[in-house]
């Protein structure tokens, strides 16, 4: 089983990235769960979101402790949040940041076997207009992890929102995708 | 018709979409109300033929479904916690005047403090209110739960209300994949209701909330218990067809997972015991005989399958995620009293666990396991209740 972990603000929509990561893996014939922390949510506060994924069904209903990958939305959660707390060894973290692998090195409590660096921010402002790095994480995701691959995450960002905005989202995905720098550590 | 990645609430609105409900009369409360939003949409989005009743509360919301219900429809609603506890009165009036309907509840604590987060006692006090009781592990449990529901709730035998109960979060806004069968499949499983009594048959007028003198208010109550006896026979053939069809059985009204060979078994409803078999599973592979019983169906209470479980098992870990002030875990206090006058006397203990969305750890059963493994050996209780996650 794989365990992701989600770090956003409220209102980013990690709760969402999520969401379609599931639904992307469930696309590739995995087994899968995505649930949000079960807390209160409030914008700009942070926020965490989780998926599992495994090739045979998913009994357990607790939330995830020891994540394979961490995924995070925005970039200021670095300063107040443990994103790689309880991280597994050999784990993988994909962060949205404009920042170097060393400036973000710094950051990190845990030093992770894989970090992926994305601007999600910037894509997202370019292809949607708004700072909502959700679809474009990704991106990242798929090509950081491979546990999803591109294509799926597009049909399912298109399952997710109709039309332009599926379209668009879609493309917000795969330019990060293509941008994603990934650092064997 | 393929699976789909929904939560739990989506699952409980396709299944009332599914099941053809024909009027949905509900209000809002936090974690049921993306069920009834997802019902408004499938009506705003033409998917969805239901007269959708918005009302001032949940006590008017019940009281709406008792109206359409008694005029021959299938009605529908969904509430949690506080919201469930204003509908307590029209609880009763519902199966007392043995109405068909069926109400999916997303178990939250109730407050105070406030809490939105999973705990069983909100559905468990409305214990004697005549409706029966379904308490769903995952997403695909609240989907058949619901159309499994409404059969045996129609059944003719049967004419009373069923709650299905899913759990805060844990299951309501979880996205795991659900099956939903083909529309066709289903109306051929539950075809439309057709009901023994309604006010609109002008031809057979009946009367609705008449007074029951002393002389008369004794058997209805007899009656009462007499259609919650059949409902464990019909719900056994109802989960037996569903199965069949399906693919999913549900003839058990407990669930068993690896008690055949078992020293001691946990034994608890809902989406707490999803994590129990997988405990089960690797404590197996440590050495330790468990299994699970999971009680799908808490009212009517299988009597008969707790005893023939308890008869062959030397100890049973009863999990509540629930409490009855002044006495104990709701599940242990009835699975005891089940066992009284028979000859099944295992040792039970009773875990309070989870209350109020505490996570409950596939570790913390590892612990319980230890401590149920030193009680057997030992032949005797070291308490009979434990506050398992207390901060001491």
């Amino acid at each position: 089983m794989i365990e992701v972990r989600f770090h956003g603000r409220g209102g980013q929509g990690a709760v969402t990235a999520a969401n379609i990561l599931a639904e992307a893996a469930f696309l590739e014939g995995k087994y899968v769960q995505a649930f949000p922390f079960f807390g209160v949510e409030r914008r700009g506060a942070p926020v965490t979101a989780f998926t599992r994924i495994d090739d045979k069904p998913i009994r357990i209903k607790t939330q995830i402790y020891e994540p394979d990958i961490v995924v995070v939305l925005d970039p200021s959660l670095l300063e107040t949040v443990d994103v790689t707390a309880g991280l597994k060894e050999g784990g993988i973290v994909i962060i949205n940041t404009e920042k170097s692998k060393e400036e973000v090195l710094e950051k990190l409590k845990k030093k992770p076997a894989k970090l992926a660096l994305v601007d999600a921010t910037t894509i997202a402002l370019e292809v949607l207009g708004l700072p909502i790095t959700n679809t474009s994480i990704l991106g990242a995701v798929a090509k950081a992890t491979g546990i999803v691959s591109i294509d799926k995450v597009e049909e399912a960002i298109k399952d997710t929102f109709s039309g332009e905005l599926g379209e668009k989202n879609a493309k917000a995905a795969r330019e990060a995708f293509e941008k994603t720098v990934v650092y064997e550590l | 018709m393929p699976k789909k990645v929904v939560s739990g609430n989506y699952a409980a609105a396709y299944a009332a979409k599914h099941a053809r409900v024909e009027v949905v009369a509900a209000y809002p409360i936090t974690p049921q109300t993306s069920i009834i939003e997802k019902i408004a949409e499938f009506i705003a989005n033409g998917e969805a033929e239901i007269q959708y009743v918005p009302v001032e509360s949940e006590h008017s919301a019940m009281a709406a479904c008792i109206g359409a219900s008694a005029t021959g429809a299938r009605a529908f609603t969904a509430t949690s916690a506080q919201g469930l506890a204003l509908m307590h009165e029209m609880l009763h009036w519902a199966s007392g005047a043995r109405l068909p309907i069926v109400m999916v509840n997303v178990n939250r604590a109730m407050a105070p403090p406030w809490s939105v987060w999973d705990d069983q006692t909100d559905s468990l006090a409305q214990r004697d209110t005549g409706w029966m009781q379904f308490y769903a592990e995952n997403n695909q449990e609240v989907y058949d739960g619901v159309l499994m529901a409404f059969k045996v709730a129609e059944h003719r035998k049967v004419n009373l209300p069923v709650m299905i109960i899913e759990s805060a979060f844990i299951l309501s806004h979880t996205y795991d994949i659900v099956d939903m069968p083909p529309q066709e499949e289903i109306d051929e499983f539950l075809p439309p209701r057709e009901p023994l009594y309604t006010l609109t048959d002008f031809d057979n007028p009946i009367a609705v909330g008449a007074l029951g003198t002393p002389a008369d208010y004794y058997e209805f109550r007899y009656k009462i218990e007499k259609a919650m006896e059949e409902a464990r026979r019909v719900i056994k053939e109802v989960g037996k067809e569903f199965g069949e069809k399906f693919r999913r059985d549900y003839s058990q009204m407990i669930e068993l997972y690896k008690t055949d060979d078992a020293e001691f078994i946990f034994m608890g409803m809902g989406s707490l015991m999803g994590t129990v078999k997988e405990a089960v599973d690797l404590l197996r592979k440590e050495g330790y005989k468990v299994g699970a019983a999971k009680v799908r169906w808490f009212r009517p209470f299988p009597k008969e399958e707790l005893y023939k479980l308890a008869k062959n098992v030397e100890g049973i870990a009863v999990l509540d995620r629930n409490f009855s002030f002044g006495q104990e875990g709701i599940l242990f206090n009835e699975a005891k009293g089940v066992l009284y006058n028979t000859d099944a006397h295992p040792i039970m203990k009773n875990y309070i666990v989870g209350l109020g969305g505490r996570d409950f750890t596939v570790s913390d059963i590892k612990t319980i396991a230890k401590n149920m493994k030193e009680i057997i050996e030992r032949g005797k209780l070291d308490r009979e209740i434990e506050w398992y996650h207390l901060k001491r």
